[in-house]
C-alpha cells in the first residue's frame, strides 16, 4: 500500500499516545506494516505530546516537516504549532475546544482566535475537518474518551486503508469494560462528525 | 501472564523498542537484571519490575548506575547471565567501574543497555556514549528497530560469552519510544545460581595484574573484530557506486529516502549494526566499490573519523564526508526529510520532498512547556524558601520534577549540571560568594548522587541550607522505588531507610522535617535555617500526589473555589505560586475544579482568606 503519515498531537493528559498505539495495533490486525513513534517523560506534566503512525513500507518512524498525510490535533492550538508537518495535500483533523496552557493565565502569551486559526489551516491544506472532540466525548459519557472520538474522526475520514470494525475490535481488546461502552459510543460519534465535516 | 513471559515463538506483537529489549533478556534467560532508570530507558526496567517475580529473576532498582553495573558485573563474573540499563549520562557514573571491568571480564553474558537521546527529549546533554565503547575496548551493537532491539539482546548475552565481555548495546530515543513488530523467539532456561571461583591474579586489578588484564583486553579486540567482520548486522547493501554508510535508526531514514529519490541501483549501503570494533576489512571492500561516501550518522563523527582512517592507512584516496557545513549537523535528531534532502544535493539528484505549507500567517502561539503539577508539594517548598529568602539568595537545583521550578514565577533554580551536583556546587558558591544559598535535591537524587557530597559539606564546614524534596518516589521518571520508599504495596520485599537518619549520619546536626503543604510551618523552618549559620537540612516530607493516587494513597479533599466577593485581586495565588489549576477569566481570578486537588496551599497563601474548598470532593 501507499505510505500513509499520520502525526498526533495533544496535550499530556489527553491520551493521544493511546490513540496512535490503538491506531497502530489496528494495522498490525489488518496485515498492514506499520511503526509508532512516541515521546514519552514530559506527558504528565501538561507539556506537548506528539506521536506519529507510519503506515506501509516506509521504515522511518517519524514524520519530518511539510511530510504528514494526516495531522490529528488534539487541542487547536496545538494543531496550528504543528500545522508545519502539513504540506498542501494533507488531511487535517482537529478538536476545537481550547486547552490554554498556563503561560495564558499568568500574562506570558497569548491565546490564539479560533475562528481565524480554523481558516488558516483550511486555506493551506487539501482539507479540515473540525469537531467539538470534548463535547462528543462528554455526550458519550466519559470526558476521557476524547482519543475515542479523535479516532473515529480518522477513520470515519476515510482517508486511511482501515474500517471501523477492525478499530473497533482492537478498542475492544484493549479498553476495561466499565468503559468500553463509552469509548466505542465516542468512537461512532467521531466517525460520524467526520463524515459531515 | 505477563506479555513479554508468554512462551510461544512466532508470537508477533506490537512492542514498544524498550519491551522489545525486554523480551529479548527473558529470552536469553536472564538471572539478573539492574538498573537505575531514566528516559528513554526507563520502560526497560519498570517491564522488568513487574514481571521479575513470575519471571524467576532477580531485578533491582540500584541507587545509582555504577552500583547497578557493578551488581550485574558481580552476578556475570559468578556464572549467571545478567543486564544492566542505563540512560547514557548513568555510563558517566558507572563509568569508573566500567573501565576496569572490561579487563577483568565475564563468566557469563553480560549486557549493558545504554539509551542515548539526541536532541535532549529528557536529558542534560546528549553526549554520544559510542566514545564509550572505544574508551573502554568493549564491543556495541546497535539495532534498526523494534525486531531488532529484541534479537539483538539475544545476541548480545552469546557474543559476551564468546568473548568473556560485557557487551553494550546502544540505542536513541527514537528507538527506545517507537514501537514496531517485534516475532517472538524461543525462551531459554535460567541458570540461575553461579558459583564464585577465585582467581585474584585475575579479579583483583592491582597493577601487577591489570597490565596483565589490559593485553589481554586488546588481544579480544582482535576476537571481537573477526566476529564484528562476520556479523549479520554488518552489512553491505546494493552496488551502486555511491557510498552511505549509517547505523541504528537512520538506516531507515537512509533506505526510506533511496525509495524515495528512486536511486536505490545507484548507491550502495554499508549498515553497521556491529559497530565496534569497526568491520575494517568489510569497510574496504565497501571503499573500493565506491566513488564517494556520505556517513549518515546522528552526533559526533565517529564512524566517519574511524572510515577515513582505515582508507588512509589503505591509501584510498576518495571523498568521505558528513559532518560538514551543508551535510549534517554535529546537533540534534535526524529525521526523514532532512537525511533524504542532504543524500539528494551530495550526490547531485533533485530532491522530492513536499513543500512545507505557509506558516507565516499564524500568530505567536503561547509557550506549552512542562510544569509541576496542581498540588504538587515541591511549589509549596519553593514558595515557603522564597517568601523567606527573597529573590537575591542562590539556588542550586539538581534534577527530578522540581527542575521545572526554573520556570517563572517561582524561579527556583539557578544552576543544575547533573545528578547530585546540587550539593557539591553550593559548597563551591557558599565558600566563593558572601550570597545565601539555598539548594534543593529530590529523594532519589540524594541517594544517587547528594550524600558523598553532603558529607563533603559537613566535612569541610560548608555553610548553606540543603532542602531534600522527598516526595516518596522517583516522580520524573515514571514513580520508581529507590531506598527510601515503602515497597510492601509492591509486593517487593526491600528495607526502606530514613532519609532523616541518613542525614544525620552524614554528619548533619541542624535538621528540619517539615510537611511543605503546611505554608506557616514551612516558612518557619525556612527562617530558622537563615538564621543558622552552617549547614542545615530541611526535609521537605509529602508524596508527590500522582503517585499517592496511583498506590491508592491519595487523601480524599475538596477542590477549592475563589469567592470572588472576598477576592481583591491581589493575584499573590497566580504570581507567587503559579499552581496551573488557577488561571484568570475576564479579569477574574478563577480555579479550574477538575485540575485542582485540593492541596489547601493556594488558599493559605491567600492574604484575603478568599480561597474556599467547594462542598464536593476532588
Ligand atoms: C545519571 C543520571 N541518571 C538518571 C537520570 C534520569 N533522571 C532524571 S531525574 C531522575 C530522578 C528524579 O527523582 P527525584 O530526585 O526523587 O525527584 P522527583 O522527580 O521525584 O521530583 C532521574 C532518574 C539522570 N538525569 N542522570
Ligand atoms: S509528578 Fe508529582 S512530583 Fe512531579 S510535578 Fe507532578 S506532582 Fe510534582
Ligand atoms: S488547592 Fe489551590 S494550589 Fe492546591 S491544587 Fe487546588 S488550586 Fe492548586
Amino acid at each position: 500500500m501507499e505510505t500513509k503519515r499520520i502525526v498526533f498531537v495533544g496535550v499530556g493528559g489527553q491520551g493521544n499516545l493511546l490513540a496512535s498505539r490503538l491506531l497502530g495495533e489496528a494495522c498490525l490486525s489488518a496485515g498492514i506494516p506499520a511503526v509508532v513513534s512516541e515521546i514519552h517523560g514530559m506527558a504528565q506534566r501538561g507539556g506537548i505530546v506528539e506521536s506519529a503512525v507510519v503506515m506501509g513500507y516506509a521504515t522511518s518512524p517519524i514524520v519530518s516537516k511539510g511530510e504528514a498525510d494526516i495531522l490529528i490535533g488534539f487541542e487547536p492550538s496545538e494543531t496550528l504549532r504543528a500545522l508545519n508537518k502539513c504540506n498542501k495535500d494533507t488531511v487535517v483533523i482537529t478538536n476545537i475546544r481550547p486547552l490554554p496552557p498556563f503561560t495564558v493565565a499568568i500574562g506570558q502569551g497569548v491565546y490564539p482566535d479560533i475562528d481565524k486559526s480554523l481558516d488558516l489551516i483550511r486555506d493551506n491544506v487539501r482539507s479540515l475537518i473540525a469537531l467539538d472532540g470534548d463535547e462528543l466525548a462528554e455526550k458519550a459519557g466519559n470526558p476521557l474518551s476524547l482519543n475515542m472520538v479523535m479516532l473515529g474522526a480518522l477513520v470515519g475520514s476515510k482517508v486511511i486503508p482501515l474500517d471501523e470494525d477492525i478499530l473497533k475490535e482492537t478498542i475492544s481488546k484493549t479498553t476495561k469494560q466499565t468503559f468500553l461502552e463509552s469509548n466505542l459510543k465516542a468512537f461512532d460519534f467521531g466517525v460520524a462528525a467526520s463524515r459531515v465535516g | 501472564m505477563h506479555k513479554l513471559l508468554i512462551d510461544s515463538p512466532d508470537k508477533e506483537m506490537l512492542l514498544l523498542g524498550n519491551e522489545a529489549i525486554a523480551r529479548g533478556a527473558i529470552e536469553a534467560g536472564i538471572a539478573v537484571a539492574t538498573c537505575y532508570p531514566g528516559t528513554p530507558s526507563s520502560e526497560i526496567p519498570d517491564n522488568f519490575f513487574t514481571m521479575f517475580k513470575e519471571g524467576g529473576f532477580y531485578f533491582e532498582y540500584s541507587t545509582n548506575e555504577k552500583v547497578a553495573l557493578e551488581v550485574a558485573a558481580g552476578a556475570a563474573i559468578s556464572g549467571v547471565r545478567s543486564i544492566c540499563t542505563m540512560k547514557h549520562v548513568g555510563m558517566n557514573v558507572a563509568s569508573d567501574t566500567l573501565m576496569t571491568l572490561a579487563y577483568l571480564g565475564v563468566n557469563a553474558g553480560m549486557v549493558i543497555i545504554n539509551a542515548d537521546d539526541p536532541l535532549m527529549f529528557s536529558s542534560q546533554n546528549e553526549q554520544d556514549n559510542r566514545y564509550y565503547a572505544r574508551l573502554s575496548g568493549l564491543p556495541m551493537i546497535e539495532p534498526k528497530n523494534a525486531q531488532e532491539m529484541k534479537d539483538m539482546t539475544v545476541d548480545a548475552f552469546d557474543l559476551s560469552e564468546q568473548l568473556k565481555l560485557p557487551v553494550v548495546l546502544r540505542t536513541t530515543t527514537r528507538l527506545n519510544h517507537l514501537r514496531g513488530m517485534v516475532k517472538f523467539g524461543q525462551i531459554r532456561q535460567i541458570k540461575s545460581k553461579g558459583f564464585f571461583k577465585k582467581d585474584p591474579f585475575h579479579y583483583v586489578a592491582i597493577p601487577a595484574v591489570s597490565r596483565n588484564l589490559h593485553k589481554m583486553l586488546v588481544e579480544k579486540y582482535d576476537q571481537a573484530l573477526e566476529l564484528s567482520e562476520n556479523s549479520e548486522y554488518n552489512q553491505i547493501i546494493g552496488n551502486g557506486k555511491w557510498g552511505i554508510v549509517t547505523n541504528g535508526v537512520s538506516l531507515s531514514y537512509v533506505q526510506d529516502a533511496v525509495n524515495d529519490l528512486g536511486i536505490g541501483d545507484k548507491v550502495t549501503i554499508l549498515r553497521l549494526g556491529f559497530s565496534y570494533p569497526m568491520p575494517e576489512n568489510m569497510i574496504v571492500k565497501f571503499l573500493t566499490r565506491v566513488e564517494k561516501v556520505l556517513v549518515v550518522e546522528e552526533l559526533e563523527p565517529v564512524m566517519e573519523n574511524d572510515i577515513r582512517s582505515i582508507a588512509q592507512s589503505k591509501e584510498i584516496v576518495i571523498p568521505i564526508k558528513g559532518k560538514e557545513k551543508d551535510l549534517f549537523s554535529r546537533l540534534f535528531e535526524f529525521d526523514p526529510g532532512m537525511v533524504r534532502r542532504t543524500i539528494a544535493s551530495y550526490f547531485g539528484v533533485p530532491d522530492t520532498s513536499p513543500e512545507v505549507v505557509d506558516v507565516t500567517g499564524i500568530p505567536d502561539l503561547p509557550g506549552r512547556p512542562p510544569n509541576l503539577c496542581a498540588g504538587c508539594p515541591h511549589r509549596a517548598m519553593y514558595y515557603a524558601i522564597k517568601q523567606v529568602y527573597g529573590p537575591d539568595a542562590v539556588h542550586p537545583s539538581d534534577i527530578g520534577c522540581y527542575t521545572l521550578g526554573v520556570l517563572p514565577p517561582l524561579s527556583m533554580a539557578d544552576i543544575v549540571i547533573c545528578m547530585g551536583a546540587s550539593v557539591g556546587t553550593s559548597c563551591g558558591i557558599s565558600k566563593a560568594t558572601d550570597q545565601k544559598v539555598v539548594s534543593f535535591i529530590g529523594d532519589s537524587t540524594f541517594f544517587h548522587a547528594g550524600i558523598p557530597a553532603l558529607i563533603n559539606a559537613v566535612h569541610n564546614n560548608h555553610k548553606f541550607t540543603l532542602v531534600i524534596l522527598d516526595n516518596g518516589t522517583t516522580a520524573m521518571t515514571g514513580n520508581q522505588p529507590h531506598p527510601g520508599v515503602d515497597t510492601t504495596p509492591m509486593g517487593v520485599d526491600t528495607t526502606q531507610l530514613s532519609i532523616e537518619s541518613m542525614v544525620r549520619g552524614c554528619g548533619v546536626e541542624h535538621v528540619q522535617v517539615v510537611n511543605p503543604l503546611q505554608v506557616k510551618k514551612s516558612i518557619e523552618a525556612a527562617k530558622v535555617s537563615k538564621d543558622f549559620d552552617g549547614i542545615s537540612v530541611i526535609i521537605s516530607k509529602e508524596l508527590c500526589p500522582l503517585y499517592a493516587r496511583a498506590i491508592k494513597k491519595a487523601k480524599k479533599a475538596r477542590p477549592f473555589y475563589v469567592n470572588q466577593d472576598k477576592c481583591k485581586q491581589h493575584l499573590d495565588c497566580i504570581n507567587l505560586l503559579a499552581c496551573p489549576a488557577m488561571y484568570i477569566d475576564d479579569g477574574k481570578t478563577m480555579i479550574n475544579e477538575v485540575f485542582c486537588i485540593g492541596c489547601t496551599v493556594c488558599a493559605q497563601v491567600c492574604p484575603e482568606n478568599a480561597i474556599l474548598p467547594l462542598k464536593k470532593l476532588a
